[in-house]
């Protein structure tokens, strides 16, 4: 693996497996009484987050300290940066204390990749803009191969606000690249611009017809509705969007109970997602977030534990 | 694994073999009978073996206490990687599986089994790694191989063959399971 997790683009195929085959142990390591690993006692692992994060930064956060890594948080409100200060004077600041790693998450897209330019600290993307948040597609699709196994030709439906979601492009390029067959689903107004092309390029489908694409899923994952990107105008009401997009009752129906159904969280209950699906037996969305603790302690692992690169 | 991962190619061309297969045999068969005298019985005992060779030796361990006592033995893997004391020596290394039995190791009289015994290193990370999961009763160690060079105050209770051997030699030790037969070389 490379110094640095940006994309998942920076990941082989074979990355995945052994980050996948590690968080599976790490994964049992949450079942036990002693959750703690000594794999990266003496390290430090600053969690800098721009924006507004709860799952994500708490499960760096835990990540880092059940493998005895000491985690501090830094949020923009509250830090310097709401003083004036520049993300670089901000982020060579924190570096110069001696950190090893930087977990970012920032607005603006290409944040983390800037900001590993600057440090020499590994620098782990947390979500930056619309742009990319590849741990959440590395636990999105560890969570799937364990239920389903081999996501080779598993067909996985991915719904909703595209324009505006990093999970959804950092999840079409994992899930595509490990096989599975992706179909894209939103309204019109919230498919990002040049989709086609990408789709082309990259083998996914696109469809604006939810009720179609149900019935042949294998997996279904839905994506929440950014209304604090949105400048409005994407859909008339929020009622109209939940007929046309959300996975209410009765979709759910025509999902049948077994076919697993996800969503990154937070949830908005009622308008991409009915409390039905949140709350169903299928619903994966707390595995999801177990998941999440275990590969993300893989990912600082394989980025941490071994020597430093030459 | 103590001191080498697998078989090295050099010994492969060079290497002298100690322990045959049926060497390897009565060797186990030894140990189960002497973990099974020491323990007077088979009762509240756990054999952890120590990836990736320590493990099948485990289970082959398992397999003959199980046919002298006709009740089976709780058996499991104990990975250290992410305990041992080089991790920032060398490029991060892959974890493998751990499997604790279902009756845990709280109270039991926990066997942790290798192939080879070196520096002693591996079976400090095992002592820790075994913390973690709970309180054993007590911890005893049985290795195919000793050879020598210890690095830390740590010994085995039960050794299949004790082998002198000089600091730059290379032991190592190929199982049915990982490598298609039984021997021990060195070289």
């Amino acid at each position: 693996m490379r110094r640095h997790l940006l994309s998942v683009d920076d990941l082989t195929t074979d990355d995945v497996a052994v980050l996948f085959a590690t968080a599976a142990e790490m994964h049992d390591v949450q079942r036990r009484a002693v959750k703690k690993l000594p794999a990266l006692r003496g390290r430090t692992v600053i969690n800098l987050f721009f924006e507004d994060s709860t799952r994500t930064r708490s499960s760096f956060e835990i990540a880092g300290k059940w493998l005895s890594a000491d985690t501090i948080n830094i949020t923009g409100k509250g830090s310097s940066a709401s003083k004036g200060e520049s993300l670089r004077d901000t982020v060579l600041t924190i570096a110069a204390m001696g950190v090893d790693a930087l977990v970012v998450r920032h607005g603006a897209s290409g944040a983390a990749q800037r900001i590993s330019e600057w440090v020499d600290a590994s620098v782990v993307n947390a979500g930056d803009g619309t742009h990319e948040h590849p741990t959440q597609a590395l636990l999105d699709a560890y969570t799937l191969t364990r239920r389903l196994g081999d996501l080779a030709d598993r067909h996985v439906v991915l719904v909703g606000d595209l324009t505006h979601s990093r999970v959804f492009r950092s999840n079409v390029r994992l899930l595509t690249r490990l096989g599975a067959r992706v179909t894209v689903v939103a309204p019109p107004t919230l498919m990002p611009s040049g989709v086609e092309a990408w789709a082309k390029q990259d083998g996914f489908a696109t469809s604006w017809d939810l009720d179609a694409a149900l019935p042949h899923a294998d997996a279904v994952m839905m994506l929440r509705v950014q209304r604090e990107r949105m400048s409005g105008g994407f859909f008339p009401t929020a009622r109209e969007y939940t007929v046309g997009y959300g996975l209410t009752r009765d979709r759910l129906a025509l999902l049948g109970d077994e076919v697993p159904v996800l969503h990154p969280g937070p949830m908005n209950r009622g308008l991409e997602i009915a409390a039905d699906a949140a709350d169903a037996a299928q619903s994966m969305v707390l595995d999801q977030v177990s998941a999440g603790v275990a590969v993300r302690m893989s990912v600082l692992y394989h980025l941490l534990a071994g020597e430093e690169p030459a | 694994m103590a001191g080498v991962v697998g078989v090295p190619t050099e010994l492969d061309e060079h290497g002298r073999a100690v322990m045959d297969a049926r060497d390897v045999s009565r060797a186990l068969t030894r140990i189960a009978h002497e973990i099974l005298e020491r323990n007077r019985g088979a009762t509240d005992l756990v054999l952890l073996g120590l990836p990736t060779r320590g493990v099948p030796l485990a289970r082959r361990i398992a397999q003959r206490i199980e046919a002298v006592e006709g009740a089976p033995v709780a058996t499991g893997s104990l990975d250290v990687t992410l305990y041992r004391d080089d991790l920032r020596r060398q490029p991060t290394r892959g974890v493998h599986h751990t499997e604790v039995p279902p009756g845990g190791v709280d109270g039991k009289v926990v066997v942790l089994v290798d192939d080879v015994l070196f520096s002693g290193r591996t079976v400090r990370a095992a002592l820790d790694a075994l913390a973690d999961l709970g309180r054993p009763a007590a911890v005893r160690l049985a290795v195919l191989v000793d050879r020598g060079h210890r690095e830390l105050p740590i010994r085995a209770d039960h050794v299949g063959k004790n082998l002198p051997s000089a600091l730059a030699e290379r032991v190592g030790c190929r199982l049915e399971e990982t490598d298609g037969r039984d021997e021990v070389l060195i070289g």
